[in-house]
């Protein structure tokens, strides 16, 4: 409790502020090279996971790792201050206009896998929902947990902030089920919440809230209950795994980008070669609730 | 050496002149750059687009500022309802009626919680008011704007005790003396002597309780939900409400530098800069019609 009271700390930190840093500077002095990496709140936790563990293979090399949103992330690389962006969506046909603009071109990189887990309060009977359900729910058409069967309870929408990735992915393929054309929103009194730990808080304590949030932020220890789906009425509902994410029966799971502006050179490609190539890196994919892209 | 000391003089008055000129030159300079920064939003967004209800900054031309300013309207509010009478009312007690001892206690104490940094008050929000809150009304949540409220009360006290004790404390004794001479009770002394006496200095501490209510960010943007919905009545302090300062800083971040996006929170801080200045002008006028008054009683 304590050590999680102390993440929820530091994450609120950290994701608020937009001078947030967790650099994971190793102490070796004949640093020969560093690496700037920033980006989606999703993947900070796997990317400083990976900082660390090549760092302590590779003494020479310092790797910065900051969270602050895919946008953010993106937003960096085009302004040129880091190296590496981190982001849990494509980058958009603007930032690739807005790079050409400055003569960037951007890289994409697979790095892992990752689930979205639609997740509620533990006292909350509803067990499982159907895509276009969470969708009446997220823009507003059902308003009550008792019209799918529920208590009768108000349904309080959480969401993460609009500079986050998983905003990004969820409005996208849930909200508007992957039709571009839909313009459906969010509902306007939707919480749009500053950080995963601030889903999560809310969701253990209130009855009334539906939350969504990457597999690798929902704790597993039964303090929230995350909701088994089907793409519609007449597939099965299934829950968010590992394995129901790479053979691709979970309908809601996405890809996880790492974007170099133009071919990584020296360090940036090494370091890259490392995510993708080495078992141990994929390793800590899993660890980490993601799953590994092989 | 009378020469150096002239010269010394002449570098000290120069340094006090452009350290007092500073202050305006700062204020200028960040004007302008607010309005470098935030007038193209005018002339990117339609004025019905603006000031719609429906702020969605990511996606066409959602940029509503309506609800983040009644959002930051209704949280201010409901702030400087709990703020001035708590703090005044600690401000009387510490300065006219605690003995000695308690006066040195709880003066220290109010310091301490105005150096209490808003991220730890956001925290107790979050985890420990939000929670009680809900289940105590009966709320569908407990992240709303009274919950933002009640931690910006318990921000703004601080200021305002310590502004009001001291403008309170630099009330001539003579004057209570007098007062009590004439027969008047503690509680007569303090609300039609002492309180109008030190009155512009508690405005003062009013002012800039609220300033510092409006302009607080983390604190609001962890416990008030930041939805933005419209906030035009009594319920809506219930409900989750986004201010102004907590867009800035939760969207600032991830916009790139020139978008519209970008140039409309440079409009919101705008706005917000406007409404302190309107804020300080009002009371400044005040305190000062009240000076001229006194000034002709006087002469």
């Amino acid at each position: 409790m304590k050590k999680r009271f102390a993440l929820l700390v530091l994450l609120f930190i950290f994701t608020a502020s937009c001078s947030s840093s967790a650099s994971t500077n190793s102490s070796s002095p004949q640093a020969t090279a560093y690496i700037q990496n920033k980006g989606s709140d999703t993947i900070v936790n796997l990317a400083l996971a990976w900082a660390e563990k090549y760092q302590d293979e590779n003494p020479g090399v310092r790797i910065s790792v900051t969270g602050g949103g895919s946008g953010t992330g993106i937003a960096a690389l085009l302004n040129g201050t880091v190296d590496i962006a981190n982001a849990s969506r494509q980058i958009s046909a603007d930032e690739i206009k807005l790079a050409q603009s400055k003569g960037i071109q951007p890289t994409e990189f697979v790095i892992a896998r990752d689930a979205i887990a639609v997740i509620v309060n533990p006292e909350n009977p509803i067990a499982q929902l159907t895509l276009q359900q969470v969708s009446d729910i997220y823009s507003g058409k059902i308003k009550n947990w008792s019209e799918l069967g529920g208590e009768d309870r108000p349904i309080v929408r959480l969401s993460r902030e609009t500079n986050s990735g998983t905003h990004v992915y969820f409005l996208e393929n849930v909200i508007r089920l992957g039709d571009k054309k839909n313009k459906t929103l969010f509902s306007m009194n939707t919480l749009l919440l500053p950080s995963s730990e601030g889903i999560i808080a809310e969701l253990r304590d209130n009855p009334n809230a539906i939350g969504y949030d990457g597999l690798g932020y929902v704790p597993t220890d039964g303090t929230v209950k995350v909701i088994a789906l089907a793409k519609d009425a007449n597939s099965p509902y299934i829950l968010p795994s590992i394995e129901t994410v790479n053979d691709k029966s979970y309908p809601v799971a996405r890809d996880l980008y790492m974007y170099t502006s133009g071919e990584p050179k020296g360090a940036v490609k090494d370091y890259l070669d490392w995510i993708l190539n080495s078992t141990e890196a994929q390793v800590v994919v899993g660890k980490l609730g993601f799953v590994p892209i092989k | 050496m009378e020469k150096t000391l002239n010269w010394r003089e002449y570098i000290i008055t120069r340094l006090i002149k452009a350290s007092g000129y500073s202050a305006i030159i700062f204020v200028l300079l960040i004007f302008f750059f607010l309005l470098r920064e935030g007038v193209p939003a005018l002339a990117e967004v339609p004025l019905s687009a603006l000031f719609s209800v429906r702020w969605y900054p990511i996606e066409g031309d959602n940029f509503g500022i309506l609800p983040l300013l009644t959002g930051s309207l209704i949280v201010t509010l409901g702030a400087a309802i709990i703020a001035i009478p708590f703090g005044i009312g600690t401000a009387v007690y510490i300065s006219e009626i605690a003995p000695r001892w308690m006066r040195e206690i709880l003066k220290p104490l109010v310091e301490l919680l105005g150096g209490l940094p808003s991220v730890v008050l956001g925290f107790l929000g979050i985890l420990v008011l939000a929670p009680f809150l809900r289940r105590f009304l009966d709320l569908p949540t407990g992240l709303t704007a009274f919950t933002g409220s009640l931690l910006l009360g318990g921000i703004a006290v601080p200021t305002v005790v310590s502004v009001a004790e001291d403008a309170l404390d630099a009330v001539p004794r003579a004057y209570r003396e007098g007062a009590w001479a004439l027969g008047a009770t503690r509680w007569q002394t303090i609300w039609r002597v002492t309180l109008p006496a030190a009155r512009s200095g508690v405005l003062t501490a009013v002012m800039l309780g609220i300033g510092r209510a409006i302009g607080e960010t983390m604190t609001v943007m962890m416990v008030t939900g930041n939805a933005p919905v419209l906030a035009l009545s009594l319920s809506s302090l219930f409900s989750p409400v986004r201010t102004m300062t907590a867009t800035i800083a939760a969207e600032m971040g991830e916009v790139s530098n020139g978008s519209t996006h970008y140039h409309v929170l440079f409009f919101i801080g705008m706005v917000l800069f406007l409404i302190s200045l309107g804020v300080n002008i009002a009371a400044s006028s005040v305190v000062f019609r009240a000076k001229k008054r006194a000034e002709r009683i006087l002469s």
